[in-house]
């Protein structure tokens, strides 16, 4: 049985997350959202162990937990975690962080705080949250678990993460820190390595297609064709996360498919 | 100085269109009992400075709020706040949306009574086009670098919950985070600080390490006690998150009628000794 039939697209999504960390090394890995935790953690038991990984609240541990309860698990806590010493680190730039996305456009702008006009939003989101400073001092992924065209938008209606075109005008200076460095969705892996920072099309998930693709998405993609196929996860990857990972199954219901 | 009073002194210092400052973060160690206070009186057109959890909820949803000032409003277990929610698309507050960072920077700034600190954060996001008059400043060093000049967010008042406090206003938190409360006090020209227990001064060690004692009694001018008082919100070590509290409130933000109820089950009530009591009859 080949591993392509064996991982669910859950535990593909999840190494495809844990992908995003690849190359880092002694940084804060911040996941917000379960299967980007779980890529964060698998990262680090895997082929980025130096990566700080914490417990989502207050502490970095140097272990790994699994997700939901932990039966048995000790926590080893190597580091406390406040959240003004997140601010104090993020600004420093020892972060990487994988946040959601309500919208995403073109060029990596992200909006998670409302949809419609500010003053009187058709939907109340999040808040800025600290997309914005996130955004301009370190690395940043997105986590997009519904691709459409209504999440891969022409503008997003509220500029909270920074994209590429609003770090171009800020100036070299400014926006040195700036990096999007990939977006996963349910349908495949983006960056933004083109010529201008438009967003390109890495891979598709086994089973999707190109045009599906170019379907639910309501900008044009950078498409170089021939377009890979998002890597599966190995066994070990595979036993790793169904047995010490998420031993529950929390994933496999964040995202059905 | 002994500083011990009661909710009903504090809320009888608050005015109509005072800017409030509020601690805790989401749906952590809030000042409920002062904010269920501030729901049996008559004050309103509120500006709200917050991490914002059922404290902004609330507010908004007695009608209480003009202005909110955050960077998220959430219950944390449910990620949106319904009530807040549905004041933003009801049209019925304002909002300044910040970044988390540019928050905390803006009450260090008014602790420190700078008119603002600078940061990247903020730098091409639409904070820039949603905060009126917000300006940048340009480094008056060799590298010239604009950074945002986060103004001082000013607080009339500052309200905090915290574990333990003695009578004067030195007071402790034994949780795994002070969230920014010292600097909501430093920010506020006057700070009331609720707190589960009155303790005596020097028995404040007997729970928790020196690091514990972050909030110093010149920068509170009132402490109430309240135990239980950061309910439905987590307090620990004292007490988690009330959760199924907290999702029949977070359900009664569907309609006039639920509110109504809900209302009437909790919050119409003469003081937070009731409160506690209807909570524990449910």
């Amino acid at each position: 049985m080949s591993d392509k039939q064996d991982a669910t697209r859950a535990e593909l999504c999840a190494v495809a997350l844990a992908e995003c960390f690849r190359g880092d090394t002694e940084i804060l890995a911040s996941a917000i959202g379960v299967l980007p935790t779980l890529g964060a953690r698998l990262a680090k038991l895997t082929f980025a162990p130096e990566i700080l990984i914490t417990d989502g609240l207050h502490y970095v541990l140097e272990n790994v937990p699994p997700l939901g309860a932990a039966n048995g698990f000790e926590p080893v806590i190597e580091a406390w975690l406040p959240y003004r010493s997140v601010f104090d680190w993020l600004w420093a730039g020892r972060r990487h962080v994988v946040m959601g996305a309500t919208q995403i456009d073109r060029f990596g702008n992200q909006n998670i705080a409302c949809i419609g006009d500010p003053k009187q939003p058709r939907a109340q989101l999040l808040g800025m949250r600290g997309a914005p400073g996130n955004t301009i001092h370190h690395p940043t992924s997105y986590w997009i678990p519904n691709h459409g065209p209504k999440s891969f938008v022409p503008k997003v209606d509220v500029v909270s993460g920074i994209g590429y075109d609003r770090a171009a005008a800020l100036g070299p200076k400014a926006s040195r820190f700036h990096e999007i460095r990939r977006v996963v969705s349910n349908l495949g892996v983006f960056d933004f390595r083109t010529h201008d920072h438009a967003m390109r099309l890495v891979s598709v998930h086994p089973g999707v297609s190109v045009a599906e693709v170019v379907e639910k998405t309501g900008f044009a993609l950078v498409i170089e064709e021939p377009v890979a196929e998002t890597r599966s996860p190995t066994q070990g990857e595979l036993r790793l996360l169904r047995e010490r990972l998420d031993p529950t199954g929390i994933a496999a219901r964040e995202l059905l498919g | 100085m002994d500083k011990r009073t009661t909710a009903a002194a504090v809320v009888r210092e608050l005015r109509d269109g005072m800017t409030i400052g509020i601690g805790g973060w989401g749906s952590r160690r809030k000042p409920m009992a002062l904010i269920r206070e501030i729901l049996r009186s008559p004050l309103k057109d509120l500006t709200l400075v917050s991490y914002g959890g059922p404290d902004v909820g609330l507010l908004c949803a007695a009608g209480k709020v003009r202005r909110v000032v955050f960077g998220f409003v959430s219950l944390d277990s449910i990620p949106l706040e319904p009530h807040f929610r549905k004041a933003r698309e009801t049209g019925q507050v304002e909002a300044l949306e910040l970044d988390e960072g540019m928050l905390q920077w803006g009450l260090y700034a008014a602790a420190l009574r700078l008119p603002f600190l600078p940061t990247r954060a903020g730098l091409g996001s639409d904070v820039m086009k949603l905060y009126p008059g917000l300006r940048t400043v340009a480094s008056p060093y060799a590298d010239g670098e604009e950074l945002v000049a986060m103004p001082a967010l000013e607080l009339d008042v500052a309200l905090v919950h915290l574990d333990r406090a003695d009578a004067r206003g030195n007071a402790q938190f034994l949780g795994p985070d002070l969230y920014f409360d010292d600097l909501f006090c430093m920010a506020a020209r006057r700070r009331f600080l609720s707190c589960e227990r009155i303790v005596a001064t020097q028995d404040f060690l007997k729970a928790g390490s020196v690091h514990t004692l972050r909030i110093s009694r010149m920068f509170v001018d009132g402490v109430v006690e309240a135990p239980g008082g950061a309910h439905p919100t987590e307090c620990p070590p004292d007490y988690a998150r009330d959760e199924v509290f907290q999702r029949e409130y977070a359900a009664s933000a569907k309609s006039p009628e639920a509110w109504q109820a809900f209302h009437l089950r909790y919050l119409a009530l003469p003081d937070e000794a009731s409160y506690q009591a209807a909570v524990r009859a449910k």
